[in-house]
């Protein structure tokens, strides 16, 4: 019986093709929006854990004030021995960084670019995770001389010396004249869409004595800690808390005056946050899917009435009322899956050229793909009842004489 | 419904004391005030009478289309009052079959389409179905037509579709609504010449609901229906002799 009304819905769906169109393009619409919007917000999630990735592994960082964002301005700055003694303080600390950021204009010949000055220790580049396109990273003799020698991320290479080769050019911060020793490879954007790659690293002697002046040369803007791996971030996290309340003469009760962050949680943030912002796109974009299944209910009770007359044919020649209410009904479902399926192949295509746009990963969820397919088939039924039972009610008489 | 129940009884259809009244109290109309009627299986009736005088009413009962309000209706020996909706639709699928007067074909559907229809209700198999439907379409002289779309047909090849699809399952008795009341008087002459033909040669049960005498002269019996009531019941060979007497 299903069958039979299987092939009586699809030849009229084949009859009337203009207005099956419309009575699909609701659902098309809905289900292209949710789907869309679900790969992309997932996509976006993954780009954004991936760059907190890119940060280094089993990174910690401590850095003054609480909170991520700029208002950690008021509280005291970290010094140079806070790092020494952070480096002591946990035994699942495997090297220790303290980061100097200063803003400077970097001058070649006739380029010159506005960029962070990352003064750090020899230790930077493994606990940030950064590794070498070209050249070298700087030696502890060159730390501990305050040698004027910088390495340069991609950006700085690409504004200043365009197609000439870096290494061994001298450029000019401030009043500093420095050897450019070697290239960092690109990382690309950051977690918070920053660009990673524009920074000039030198060591922090050479920072505190030739580019910062007088003041404030002893500080440090953060400390980057890096745990052995396998070791336990959490205890590394704690341990670096204790001693800096103690270094820092908090009391018992106090707040902290200083946040210690591990990196997957600051992943686990940003990704929960885009979770909530991918689940509110998709729930906007399911009220398109409801409004397209209202559509289906519209054009349904419009063609019952239309095809009146059809009804009162098929039942005088013998079509049951529960056949009837079956036809219509799945008329309406073969109409939202086949709305389904073309928004799903919509939806892959679409979020396949805006992932690229985006600069963000494609992301294939079949999950998403089958939830959005199932509950447009729902739609059709849900939708397509009422007006398959008011085509079941009609009497044959009535519907024969309907003009 | 077997065999041995239609040869105990030899009317394929009896009505006794049929009454139907539309609406309730001040208002219910009675459109047949008890009818007694007796049809035998390979009869042709023609049913006559002025509109509002029942006969709609009357076919519409017999096609089980409407159940009476009161009395009864055997069809083939089982009773037809009181069933349900959906019983009516099922003796309606396997022992009836009706022309009507607008044709009533499904508009952008082939003419061998309109004729699979009720086959396909009676979930008879593809092929089967389609040999079946060719077979209906020959017996009315439309097989070269059968896959035009039926808004391509003249109203007369559109009703003898009608008639096909009506033939097509074999059915006890064919109900003809004014089978000739939209078309001109040459394929009026057609249809009736081959509802008659049908009757003839292969022993089809017709009973025609109509308004004009001329069509009436084609069946074997007459039944003149007047405010609710048979007025007349005589086979045409009185009715032509009366004639004559006059």
């Amino acid at each position: 019986m299903f069958w039979s009304a299987l092939g009586i819905a699809v030849r009229e769906i084949r009859r009337n093709l203009v207005r099956a169109f419309l009575t699909v393009l609701g659902v098309v619409i809905g289900v292209a929006a949710v789907v869309i919007m679900v790969s992309l917000g997932q996509g976006a999630t993954e780009s954004v854990t991936s760059q907190v990735a890119s940060l280094g592994s089993n990174l910690v960082m401590a850095i003054p004030g609480q909170g991520m964002g700029p208002t950690g301005g008021t509280a005291p700055a970290f010094r140079l021995s806070d790092a020494t003694a952070i480096a002591e303080s946990s035994p699942g600390i495997r090297a220790v960084a303290p980061v100097k950021i200063q803003g400077v204009n970097a001058v070649y010949l006739q380029q010159d670019w506005s960029t962070q000055a990352v003064g750090t220790t020899v230790d930077y580049f493994s606990v940030a995770g950064w590794e070498m396109a070209e050249g070298r990273g700087f030696t502890e003799a060159e730390y501990l001389g305050a040698r004027p020698v910088c390495v340069l991320g991609e950006t700085l290479v690409e504004e200043l010396f365009g197609q000439q080769r870096p290494v061994g050019a001298r450029i000019r911060l401030k009043t500093m004249t420095c050897e450019v020793i070697g290239v960092l490879r690109s990382k690309g954007q950051g977690a918070m869409g920053q660009d990673q790659d524009s920074v000039i690293v030198l060591p922090l002697t050479t920072v505190q004595r030739r580019l910062s002046g007088r003041v404030g040369n002893r500080d440090v803007a953060r400390v980057m800690i890096s745990a052995h791996d396998g070791a336990s971030t959490e205890r590394v996290v704690r341990d670096v808390t204790d001693l800096l309340r103690e270094r820092r003469g908090i009391r018992e009760g106090e707040d902290d005056d200083f946040s210690v962050l591990d990196t997957k949680e600051i992943a686990d943030t940003l990704g929960s946050t885009t979770r909530i912002l991918t689940l509110l796109l998709a729930a906007v974009a399911a009220v398109s899917l409801l409004v397209g299944g209202i559509g289906i209910m519209n054009i349904m009770l419009v063609s019952v009435t239309e095809r009146t007359r059809e009804i009162g044919i098929r039942m005088s020649i013998g079509a049951l009322p529960s056949e009837v209410l079956l036809q219509f009904l799945v008329e309406a479902l073969v109409l939202s899956v086949i709305g389904g399926l073309i928004g799903i192949g919509l939806a892959l295509a679409g979020s396949y050229a805006l992932a690229g746009v985006m600069g963000i990963p494609f992301v294939f969820d079949p999950e998403i793909n089958l939830i959005a397919f199932a509950f447009s088939a729902a739609v059709g039924v849900l939708f397509g009842f009422t007006p398959a039972r008011r085509a079941a009610q009609l009497d044959p008489i009535d519907a024969l004489r309907f003009e | 419904m077997t065999s041995s129940d239609h040869n105990a009884c030899s009317s394929i259809i009896q009505l006794r004391g049929v009454t139907k009244t539309y609406g309730t109290g001040n208002a219910a109309f009675r459109a047949l005030r008890g009818v007694d009627l007796d049809v035998e299986a390979g009869e042709f009736v023609a049913i006559m009478g002025a509109s509002g005088s029942g006969k709609s009413t009357l076919m519409n009962l017999l096609g089980c289309l409407d159940s009476p309000t009161t009395g009864s209706y055997l069809f083939g020996g089982r009773a037809m009052q009181g069933l349900s909706k959906e019983q009516r639709a099922l003796v309606r699928r396997h022992y009836l079959g009706f022309v009507f007067q607008g044709y009533n074909l499904l508009a952008r559907t082939t003419a061998l389409e309109n004729v699979e229809l009720p086959l396909l209700y009676r979930g008879v198999s593809r092929r089967q179905r389609r040999e079946r439907a060719r077979r209906a379409l020959d017996a009315v002289g439309l097989l070269p037509w059968q896959s035009h779309s039926s808004n391509e047909l003249s109203g007369g090849q559109q009703q003898r579709v009608a008639v096909a699809r009506a033939i097509a399952t074999d059915p006890r008795v064919l109900f003809a609504d004014e089978p000739t009341g939209n078309l001109d008087s040459k394929a009026s002459r057609e249809v009736m010449q081959l509802i008659t033909r049908l009757n003839q040669e292969q022993g089809i049960t017709v009973v025609m609901v109509t308004h004009e005498p001329e069509m009436a002269d084609y069946a074997r019996r007459i039944i003149t229906v007047r405010d609710g009531l048979i007025a007349r019941d005589v086979p045409r060979e009185t009715q032509l002799a009366e004639v004559e007497v006059a």
